[in-house]
């Protein structure tokens, strides 16, 4: 039952999306845009970008996901959409799953898309897929899930767009670290070292899913 | 600086930062018990 | 919203004037002992009586920081639910973002004259520099009201939960990244193998003076926020009553 309904909000949201395109549109270039502006800020001459490839690739990908997070919350605002997710009856934790899973993907997709960036314009070689793939997955999973908590929390705030970050980015620095260290492992040196990486991302993002599913409810009944 | 000025410096900050949030709270307690028992008569 | 639960005041106001005491003597003692009384340090020498300020701060920023979790609970907790809890948590934040201030600046000044830096990439400093920005970032909601006060304390403590089951996390990830890339932890007083006798009563000293200090403030903080709600609701019924007056005083149909 729940996972249905997690489902449904799931595809309203991303069928919101594929007609809207504000993700395709506008956050995509945005991340890109911080990966061409790190080059600015850096030598791209002297392979100081793809040493430090793994670290930009989750900065751009982390202020991509503010836009993302903030993005899933206002389409709520609208045509009383929220009265009319409330009036459908769905549990608090669907609400969550679904919204969380949409900005899950969405930002699979980015990191996709930004990694091939990366790829290209700061010639990293990547060694260890699995890794790679794996940190992405466990890293994404977590960040979704904290920046759904957050969003329905800040929702409808006037402050929102500064909020939003001063809350959820110092939350999220175990992440950063975390998906770094193992991307650094997984790009070049020792891929075995990466594994209690994942492990701790895998923790943060069960827990914050367990937290999500349980207080979500709660916050957005009490949002406006 | 030597070591005594970063001491003192040290020392003379969290004094500072410690005396002067207790001296203010104090003052803006005084200042909200006046206006309380001010506003107590109307009651 | 009222409960048993409610009070003007955290502490009877005779162990609130005890505690108040007891927390300037036992600074006094802290000066004393910091300053003149612990030897000073063969290896980093005076410099390091910075310490027996930073240390302490460290401690009650973390203490103040459990202190607004816990009190977020108790306000989430249906039976225990009462806005005692809401305003615990909320004083306990400010304090927490002072310490947690004072812990990163002392942290820096000790640095400088000791290791030649401003600030190092050391587990616990970093540790500590992002409570503060989840102090900073729990205290920026408090500020934001909402329709029902229920409900935004509710906001408020869920909140202060989220951030707080981080604390742990950020802890251990930053721990091994810094271990990992074999930094030694400098600013960790116990990697002294002199600090025993007086220089570790010192630190006791400080501890001690720190957390009494840490406990009359959160109980006048309190009382503060006690009367500044009082002074909205007063300040509403004032301007309620003017309505009215100014109505009656135009002879309008009441």
């Amino acid at each position: 039952m729940i996972w249905q309904e997690a489902a449904l909000v799931a595809s309203k949201d991303l069928r919101i999306e594929a007609r809207a395109r504000v993700a395709i549109g506008q956050i995509l270039p945005f991340g890109l845009i911080v990966i061409l502006l790190f080059a600015f800020a850096l030598d791209p001459d002297r392979g100081v970008l793809a040493r430090v490839a793994p670290g930009l690739f989750w900065v751009a990908v982390l202020l991509s996901m503010l836009l993302a997070v903030g993005r899933a919350f206002a389409i709520e605002t609208h045509h009383a959409a929220r009265d009319g997710l409330r009036l459908a009856g769905l549990d608090g934790a669907s609400i969550f799953l679904g919204k969380a899973a949409a900005i899950a993907l969405q930002l699979l997709l980015l990191e996709v898309v930004l990694g091939i960036g990366v790829i290209v314009l700061y010639g990293v070689d990547v060694h260890g897929w699995p890794i790679v793939l794996i940190t992405a997955l466990a890293a994404t999973i977590g960040m979704a899930a904290t920046g759904t908590l957050y969003g329905v929390l800040a929702a409808g705030l006037r402050v929102r767009e500064t909020l939003l970050p001063l809350l959820m980015l110092p939350v999220l620095a175990p992440v950063m670290l975390g998906a770094t260290r193992a991307f650094e492992d997984g790009l070049g040196g020792v891929p075995g070292d990466a594994w209690p990486w994942v492990a701790m991302l895998t923790l943060f993002a069960a827990l914050y899913t367990a937290i999500g599913v349980l207080a979500f409810g709660a916050l957005w009944e009490e949002g406006t | 600086m030597t070591d005594v000025g970063y001491v003192v410096a040290g020392w003379v900050i969290a004094g500072g930062v410690l005396g002067g949030y207790t001296v203010r709270l104090r003052r803006r307690l005084a200042r909200a018990e006046r206006e309380r028992s001010d506003a107590e008569p109307r009651a | 919203m009222t409960t048993e639960l409610d009070r003007d005041q955290l502490l009877a106001p005779v162990l609130r004037r005890v505690l108040g005491w007891s927390a300037l003597v036992s600074m006094v003692a802290l000066v004393a002992f910091g300053l003149f009384g612990a030897p000073t340090d063969a290896v980093q020498g005076d410099a390091q009586r910075v310490m027996y300020l930073h240390v302490p701060s460290a401690w009650l920023a973390y203490l103040a920081f459990f202190v607004t979790a816990a009190a977020s609970a108790f306000f989430l907790w249906p039976r225990t639910r009462a806005t005692v809890w809401d305003r615990v948590a909320g004083a306990s934040a400010e304090l927490g973002v002072m310490f947690t201030a004072l812990a990163l600046v002392l942290g820096s000044i000790w640095g400088r004259p000791v290791w030649g830096i401003w600030w190092a990439w050391d587990a616990r400093l970093v540790s500590t520099a992002l409570l503060f920005f989840l102090f900073l970032g729990y205290l920026a909601l408090r500020r934001i009201p909402g329709g029902d006060p229920v409900g935004v304390a509710k906001r408020n403590a869920i909140a202060a939960l989220i951030a707080f089951v981080d604390v742990p996390i950020v802890h251990f990830s930053v721990e091994w990244w810094r271990t990992l890339h074999q930094q030694a932890t400098v600013f960790n007083p116990e990697l002294n193998p002199q600090i025993h006798g007086v220089m570790g009563l010192t630190l006791w000293i400080g501890t001690i003076a720190f957390t009494l200090a840490f406990v009359y403030l959160l109980d006048r903080r309190y009382r503060l926020a006690v009367l500044e709600d009082g002074q909205e609701e007063r300040a509403l019924d004032r301007a309620i009553e003017d309505r009215r007056s100014q109505a009656v005083g135009a002879g309008s149909v009441s």
